[in-house]
């Protein structure tokens, strides 16, 4: 009768958290977003969406089934997320073929070629995009013009530009913030998502209700989300204190662009940032400062991205350096045990 | 009020308390108890009875003779059939004394009465002896011999006892019902160590979600009675129980890695020993019986016994009127989050063993294990601000040193990071390989 006992080693309780129910939950978190993407895009938006998840998930099966020859997890939910962050970074008159690339790119080479889930180095879905945008310069930064009740079936996309391309063409040719206002989205619209972009950033309503789910649900903490836009702010404010005219206010950094999609769930990605609260507030200040650079002092209009991917190749060396506190001791990190 | 507790870390796994509204019951007698010589930390007591003696309720059988070590004493009354190795809740073979049960006839020295008995006429000194001299050890499960926590140097300055009633492991409730049943026998022995460490202060410490026991030790603590003493309700967070944790919660003490709750002026004893502290003290009986807790989801009644130290743990489930329940896949010694797994229901219940608790298949089976996604939640959860995921890796890659660097040894194996890692790693299982290799080191260094 006993010979049926497992005699393994504690814990013998397990909790129910799992890596299946932290991906899906960040699904849920992204539904908002998706929602206001269909209001604001049209049938498009859901196309591209359920496009990029099918890429990303059956990229890593076939690479998992024929190259690796791993078991399969390609159905955990981290491809899922990955195709839908992608997806959503990205306009929705994308052409599918494109798509298929950048989700080679993200899952193939960015995730699988490191080992997988939560080998990754740097965000897979960002790299995706960063792909995307080197090598499709014009359709990455084709914005169609949202289509709030116009359901307009197959009509060719109207061009509209991102309230960022807008202030830097803008002030690029000489204009004041004052002049452009009137090309600009007022802020609700640009809070309720009322704006050019890619599918999943142009909401920050609905982003901030998907990031407070992550709050709630414990799939985050609040320190890389709110560091992070406060950090952006503080520097975009920096230089509109000096210079109204020529900069925008930090709302507008805030609202305008990926900033919030970034900041609630490209930055807070398990698998690239780091370990611990402490390292998590160096790594989200630096990233919104990076992005303030970008935006402000560099050539593109938009820096969200490229700031949480330079901030991903520094997360092992703030790890290093952010040990938590060993209990007992005054000190951060441990030099030698015992 | 905000409930006192430890930080960093911690974990809330169900808390399963099914046996605690069911009050202690006396465990019938066996037909033949196997008491082991190794009940404890330290070295095997030594048998000072031979085949054929005849022994009482009471009487030692064997002697704690090295320094780290305990006295033994018989459960009961009979005659020793063999003095031989029998399988014990280690999995290993451990000798045994083996006595066969004939009546219940106690040594005459032992106070059998219930009354409470007040005064307390021994010297620090004289209680210390007698501690050692009726064989307690820690009964939360440690078993440390408790007379050596009172052997304490002049030159250590010790300020507060802290008796811990925090069972934060899920499903046991032998403390519980202790605290709810023996509550001023439990104060009185609680007296008798505060004279013992020469102190005047002493905290009892009980989890919230024990409302009852904090209650009626609050009834009972009189002032004028129990100077210096006082209950504390602590939040519900596991590990709460472990001595680290415990004394942070309490006092904001930190034990720094390899000390001890003497270096920071504290001695912790669990409350089922202050109960044999003063059974041993005012009614002269050696630690020869507990209560252990008898327990799982698919039993269809749990229970808490005082059962004599020898008896199989079988005779549990059997007073119960229960079988062992089909699909049955641990059997638990201790909680679950800290117990050992043991193999079968005939090994005999020693003084560590607070309960037993079985699982069904669905909640042993681990889950497959899949990459680390670096979530961070063993990080947060680790109560010692240790960072598990990187002990397991580097325990896996075998690098011992960087084990050792990034303070492995300081790893109280409370199991927080297994519980709570989504991916199911096995992380606590890489730490022991870590920790057993980083000993290892340790000792050659010391060699050389």
């Amino acid at each position: 009768m006993n010979n049926r006992l497992a005699v393994s080693l504690s814990p013998h309780d397990k909790g129910d958290l799992s890596v299946e129910k932290i991906m899906w939950g960040v699904v849920i978190a992204l539904a908002p977003a998706f929602l206001a993407s269909v209001y604001f895009f049209g049938y498009r938006a859901i196309g591209v969406v359920v496009l990029g998840m099918v890429f990303c998930i059956a990229v890593e099966y076939l690479v998992q089934k024929f190259i690796t020859k791993q078991t399969i997890t390609a159905f955990d939910g981290s491809a899922a997320v990955t195709g839908l962050l992608l997806a959503f970074n990205v306009p929705s008159t994308i052409p599918w073929w494109q798509l298929l690339v950048g989700s080679i790119i993200a899952i193939g080479v960015a995730k699988m070629t490191f080992g997988g889930l939560g080998q990754n180095p740097f965000n897979p879905a960002l790299i995706g995009r960063a792909f995307m945008l080197a090598s499709f310069p014009v359709e990455m930064t084709t914005w169609p013009v949202p289509l709030v009740n116009t359901w307009n079936l197959g009509a060719d996309a109207v061009s509209s530009a991102t309230p960022l391309a807008i202030l830097k063409e803008g002030v690029n040719a000489g204009q004041t913030v004052q002049q452009l206002a009137g090309k600009l989205p007022g802020y609700f619209d640009m809070f309720i998502g009322h704006m050019g972009g890619c599918i999943g950033e142009i909401s920050a309503l609905a982003i901030l209700i998907g990031g407070v789910f992550l709050l709630y649900k414990k799939i985050i903490t609040w320190h890389i989300p709110i560091f992070y836009l406060f950090s952006l702010a503080a520097f975009t404010g920096v230089f509109w204190l000096s210079n109204p005219a020529k900069y925008a206010d930090p709302l507008f950094h805030i609202l305008a662009g990926g900033a919030m999609l970034g900041a609630w769930f490209m930055a807070t990605d398990l698998a690239t940032s780091p370990m611990t609260p402490k390292g998590q507030i160096i790594f989200a200040i630096s990233g919104g400062i990076l992005c303030g650079v970008i935006r402000l002092l560099g050539s593109y209009p938009e820096g969200c991205s490229y700031s949480i991917l330079i901030m991903n190749a520094f997360v092992p060396l703030i790890d290093k350096f952010t040990k938590p506190r060993r209990f007992g001791t005054s000190e951060r990190g441990v030099k030698h045990g015992g | 009020m905000k409930l006192k507790t430890f930080k960093p870390g911690g974990v809330h796994p169900p808390a399963n308390k099914l046996s605690a509204n069911i009050p202690t019951v006396k465990l019938g007698l066996p037909k033949e108890v196997s008491i082991p010589l190794s009940q404890h930390q330290g070295a095997l007591a030594v048998p000072v009875i031979k085949k054929g003696d005849v022994v009482k309720v009471g009487t030692l059988i064997a002697r704690g003779e090295a320094f780290i070590s305990a006295n033994i004493h018989s459960s009961v009354s009979g005659t020793v059939v063999k003095i031989d190795d029998v399988l014990d809740a280690s999995g290993y073979k451990t000798p045994a004394v083996v006595i066969k049960v004939e009546g219940d006839v106690w040594e005459e020295s032992i106070d059998r009465s219930e009354t409470l008995v007040k005064d307390i006429t021994s010297e620090p000194e004289a209680i210390v002896a007698k501690i050692k001299e009726m064989g307690i050890v820690g009964l939360g499960g440690a078993t440390f011999p408790t007379h050596i926590k009172y052997m304490v140097s002049d030159d250590r300055k010790v300020d507060t006892l802290v008796v811990n009633g925090v069972e934060c492991e899920p499903y046991l409730t032998s403390d519980h019902r202790l605290m709810l049943e023996r509550t001023e026998e439990i104060l009185q022995g609680v007296r008798i160590l505060m004279k013992a460490a020469k102190v005047d202060r002493a905290i009892i410490a009980v989890e919230a979600n024990k409302p009852d026991v904090v209650a009626k030790m609050q009834a009972k603590m009189n002032p004028a009675q129990y100077p210096g003493m006082e209950v504390v309700a602590l939040e519900v967070k596991y590990p709460q129980g472990a001595e680290k944790q415990l004394l942070q919660a309490l006092l904001k003490r930190e034990i720094p890695g390899g000390k001890l709750p003497l270096d920071v002026g504290c001695i912790v004893n669990n409350v089922g020993t202050v109960l044999a502290v003063y059974e041993a003290l005012q009614k002269n009986k050696p630690l020869f019986e507990r209560v252990v807790t008898i327990t799982g989801k698919k039993l269809k009644k749990t229970g808490n016994f005082l059962a004599r130290i020898g008896t199989p743990v079988s005779m549990l489930l059997e007073a119960l009127g229960e079988e062992m329940p089909e699909h049955t896949a641990k059997i638990i010694n201790g909680g679950p989050m800290m117990g050992k797994a043991v193999n079968s229901l005939d090994i005999p219940i020693t003084k560590g063993i607070s309960g037993i608790v079985l699982l069904d298949e669905s909640e042993a089976r681990r889950r497959e294990p899949m990459n680390c996604t670096r979530c961070a939640q063993c990080v947060a959860i680790c109560p010692l601000g240790l960072q598990p995921y990187l002990l397991e890796k580097l325990a896996y890659r075998e690098n011992f040193e960087a084990c050792e660097a990034e303070a492995v040894m300081d790893c109280c194996e409370c199991g927080s990071c297994s519980y709570i890692c989504p991916s199911a790693r096995p992380i606590l299982d890489y730490i022991r390989h870590g920790k057993a290799n980083v000993m290892r080191i340790m000792k050659e260094r010391r060699q050389q």
